[in-house]
């Protein structure tokens, strides 16, 4: 397998704070790679440095081992698709207007027969072609992720970055999503990051995890080798059981006790009680 | 819903958006026959059309009106039709582009402080004389308000590229630079040493179209004629502005640059046309929302629309403000908001969709 995208020793500064230390990641073709870690942790920082919202101090990463600081931005947009964690349209858009800006990078004013023939592909791939003349803004949560992903499909992107996908869906959505993104890797021969909170989500649905802790990679590898008791404790701060008996993929199941949550948030013992002032 | 079938949807939907523009050009033509026929010392409509083919199609013989009818045609009615065509267009235009770059329905082409510091300019040249231009004919005022225009803008944006150019900072750096000029404005007039002065500022900051001359209108039109074909050329950019500034960003397009070159080109739109006719309001911020309620948020069809639907609205308005006291002219603006409000209001209501998120 060829490596699509390397990271080389990335570091990041917001100002004189350092968010990202020393980051060096691999991913490969069709490889699902997900980053997890603690909030405030750069998970968030480390995607907005791949695709370049965020400007990294040196020049770290390489798609097909040319560095992105040499890449314009309209040449990156038909290499590396982004879906954030959640879209809103400021104006109301038809869901497939909404897919059809997924071709800018290879528009200039009129659509040609391709393009729309392409952002019809994905809606359909993606299994919302009924959607299609309804308004974004009126759809659930989860039907505009998906508009959202086949937005980005239609930039026929190599490289997909997902930003907590699954974070504001439900049960259903959430393994729908995850879903997706497993079969753009294996049928569509994209290279998939996702940044995730769901440890198991992440643990049945990646090839690689990468755990990040302050700024830094605390493990790297698969699911079993990063989902492991210690490493849990020592980045998150919580004791858990990693169970192997419901799936082949390592599951978590915290065991913190409610005794310790209420004691470190420091409550008031004796807060009187309204009725007492009266 | 197949991927053909989609297709030929997204067709049909299309060609509404086309019969939705083609209808508006029709209004937009009876508006333009009412306004040449109706008024002082009217000539019939069929006068009209006489005078006016016979000087575009000389060859064709037509006998000529007489003297007076073709005065009031040629010189009276037409350039006035065509500068209120013209200031519906570019107005209208400018705050669909800023509404869109923005990402706001609630701005208008007035966002930056422009109208204030077009404003202050012409009064400061009314009242005092002062003027950033050697007196040439009669421009003084006009070029004052054009400058202090483009002063506004480059504050504003002075200001935002300190931080970071982004929506919200144009927007409050706008705001502050607004109030600044309207200040100064202000100012301006407080100290005027006579009334006639005060009088002429108030009267050029309510607006009106009796400035239009051909001459005039030969300054106007090659500006907006350029500003319109650039903004459209952003249309696409505009669409996914409206995703928000790290979508943008993914696919492919440099948001601070769209949201810079949009400034620049709705600025210059927007104080060409105020610099002859004072601020005429609420035309580049309705529009905008009257063209999305009937055609979308598509800007390759909503900026088109909002041509069409701000030139008919002000050449309407101004038809209206030109015979409702007749022989006094009231002051367009008044009539825009008259007119525009309740037609606003009515869209607003009854439609089941809202023109904003």
């Amino acid at each position: 397998m060829a490596l699509k995208l390397v990271i080389d020793n990335l570091s990041f500064n917001y100002a004189s704070f350092a968010v990202l230390k020393d980051i060096n990641i691999k991913v490969d073709v069709g490889e699902v790679l997900s980053i997890v870690g603690p909030n405030g942790s750069g998970k968030s920082t480390l995607l907005k440095c791949i695709n370049r919202i965020l400007k990294p101090q040196r020049d770290t990463i390489l798609i097909d081992g040319r560095c992105t600081t040499k890449i314009s931005i309209k040449e990156m947009s038909k290499l590396m698709g982004y879906v954030p964690q959640s879209s809103i349209s400021t104006f109301p858009f038809t869901v497939f207007d909404i897919v059809l800006m997924g071709r800018r990078p290879y528009i200039n004013w009129n659509l040609s027969e391709n393009d729309s023939r392409i952002a019809a592909e994905m809606l359909d791939f993606l299994g919302i072609g009924s959607l299609a003349m309804r308004h974004f803004n009126e759809l659930s949560g989860g039907e505009q992720q998906k508009v959202v992903i086949a937005r980005a499909l239609a930039q026929q992107p190599q490289i997909l970055l997902f930003d907590e996908p699954t974070s504001s869906l439900d049960i259903k959505h959430q393994l729908e999503i995850l879903c997706i993104l497993k079969s753009l890797a294996q049928n569509l021969s994209c290279s998939v990051v996702v940044s995730i909170h769901d440890l198991n989500l992440a643990s049945r649905f990646s090839d690689t995890m990468v755990m990040l802790k302050k700024g830094r990679i605390f493990a790297v590898g698969s699911p079993e080798e990063v989902l492991t008791e210690e490493n849990i404790a020592a980045v998150y701060d919580i004791k858990c059981k990693v169970t192997h008996s419901l799936l082949d993929k390592p599951q978590v199941v915290p065991l913190i006790s409610e005794d310790r949550v209420v004691r470190s948030l420091n409550l008031p013992t004796q807060a009187p009680l309204p009725t007492q002032r009266l | 819903m197949s991927s053909t079938e989609i297709k030929t949807q997204y067709t049909k939907a299309k060609a509404r958006k086309f019969l939705a523009l083609f209808l508006v050009f029709i209004a937009l033509i009876i508006t333009i026959i009412l306004s040449i026929s109706l008024g002082a010392g009217s000539p019939r409509f069929s006068e009209a059309a006489n005078v006016i083919f016979s000087r575009a199609f000389p060859f064709l013989n037509i006998a000529p009106e007489n003297s007076i009818t073709q005065f009031i045609i040629m010189d009276v009615r037409l350039p006035r039709v065509c500068l209120a065509i013209l200031a519906g267009a570019g107005l209208a235009s400018s705050g669909a582009t800023m509404q869109g770059v923005l990402r706001n329905p609630l701005v208008s082409s007035y966002i930056l402080g422009i109208s204030s510091a077009a404003g202050f300019g012409a009064a400061l040249a009314i009242v005092f004389g002062v003027s950033v231009f050697t007196p040439i004919g009669g421009y003084v005022v006009v070029g004052n308000a054009f400058v202090f225009s483009l002063l506004a803008m480059f504050t504003v944006y002075g200001i935002a590229r300190v931080r970071s150019i982004n929506t919200e900072t144009v927007i409050l750096a706008g705001v502050a630079v607004g109030f600044l000029f309207s200040a100064l404005l202000s100012l301006v007039q407080f100290v005027a040493p006579e009334y006639e002065a005060l009088r002429s500022v108030v009267f050029w900051l309510m607006g009106g179209l009796g400035s239009a001359k051909w001459q005039n209108i030969l300054i106007i039109l090659p500006i907006i004629v350029v500003t319109l074909l650039l903004m459209s050329k952003k249309s696409w950019d505009l669409n996914v502005m409206s995703l928000g500034e790290e979508v943008a960003t993914s696919v492919g397009v440099n948001s601070k640059r769209t949201l810079t070159v949009c400034m620049v080109l709705a600025t210059l739109a927007t104080a060409s046309i105020i610099a002859f006719t004072g601020v005429i309001g609420f035309v580049c911020l309705i529009s905008p929302h009257i063209s999305r309620m009937m055609i979308g948020s598509d800007h390759r069809f909503l900026i088109p629309c909002s041509v069409l639907v701000g030139s008919v609205l002000l050449l309407g308005s101004d038809t209206v403000a030109r015979l409702v006291l007749a022989p006094t002219e009231l002051p367009v603006g008044i009539v825009t908001s008259l007119l525009g409000v309740p037609f606003f209001i009515y869209m607003l209501l009854s439609k089941r969709r809202q023109s904003w998120r």
